[in-house]
């Protein structure tokens, strides 16, 4: 799926562009736990969370992810943004709680990282 | 020869965890290792990082980077881990409910970095630190 295709889906805000916004997630994970998070190494996959700091982005760029949704309306801090630039990382928000967002991928044909 | 690194994690300082290792995942990339090889030395460093911020008041980052191989320690003088093997448990944690508001303190941060990496031995005595020696094989 493409990241273009997950704001559409979760009609989310882009806050920070990814230089290509049609690069391919294969991949979902979501999470507010990080380490949760880092216990499964995929690249090429999006985290939704509703943790909204700026460790959320350093462990999203540890693990090579290419996008992170803010879920539940949260609104990501100036350092946050300016990471997920450095990184590389589309960071979208979207008003949707995490349950729908999830269910809405999910729909949309993006399956979980084995595990998670 | 290998190459010698050295960092100073500030503890406390939830905003600048994990810049040593974002410093030593850019430099394994530079270096031309494994995408694979360089994620899972982050993460494990990451984990490790994130520990001595959270739990020790910060420490010593000692990183050696070989052909084959790379090799982490991590020195903090905190209060030790009494129960090495309880602390190894997925999911045990003793962090503070602060900190896992934050996202972490969920109890896979030992588990992970041991199942990232190749080799882990952890020396802690109570009252005076913890070391924690990792080393990871170049695939």
């Amino acid at each position: 799926m493409k990241i273009s295709t997950i704001k559409d889906i979760l009609n989310a805000e882009v806050i920070v562009p990814a230089r290509d916004m049609d690069a391919e997630v294969n991949l979902a994970c979501a999470s507010d736990m990080m380490s949760d998070v880092l216990a499964f190494v995929k690249d090429q996959a999006v985290l939704l969370t509703g943790l909204c700091n700026p460790q959320v982005i350093r462990t999203a760029g540890m693990m090579d992810m290419k996008c992170v949704v803010l879920v539940r309306g949260k609104r990501p801090d100036p350092l946050m943004a300016k990471l997920a630039e450095e990184y590389d990382i589309a960071l979208l928000a979207s008003s949707c709680h995490m349950y729908v967002a999830c269910g809405l991928l999910y729909e949309g044909g993006l399956r979980p990282v084995k595990g998670c | 020869m290998g190459l010698h690194l050295e960092f100073e994690v500030l503890g406390d300082n939830f905003s600048s965890a994990g810049t040593a290792s974002e410093e030593v995942k850019r430099k394994l990339k530079h270096l031309g290792i494994g995408s694979e090889d360089v994620r899972r030395v982050a993460i494990a460093m990451y984990e490790g990082e994130m520990n001595m911020v959270i739990h020790a008041g910060g420490g010593r980052a000692i990183v050696d980077i070989y052909l084959d191989r790379i090799e982490i320690e991590l020195v903090d003088k905190g209060a030790g881990i009494p129960d090495i093997e309880l602390a190894m448990t997925p999911g045990y944690s003793t962090a503070k409910e602060s900190v896992r508001c934050l996202g972490f303190g969920a109890g896979m941060g030992l588990p992970n970095m041991k199942k990232y990496t190749d080799k882990m031995e952890i020396q802690s005595v109570v009252g005076e630190g913890t070391t924690v020696k990792m080393t990871a094989f170049f695939h």
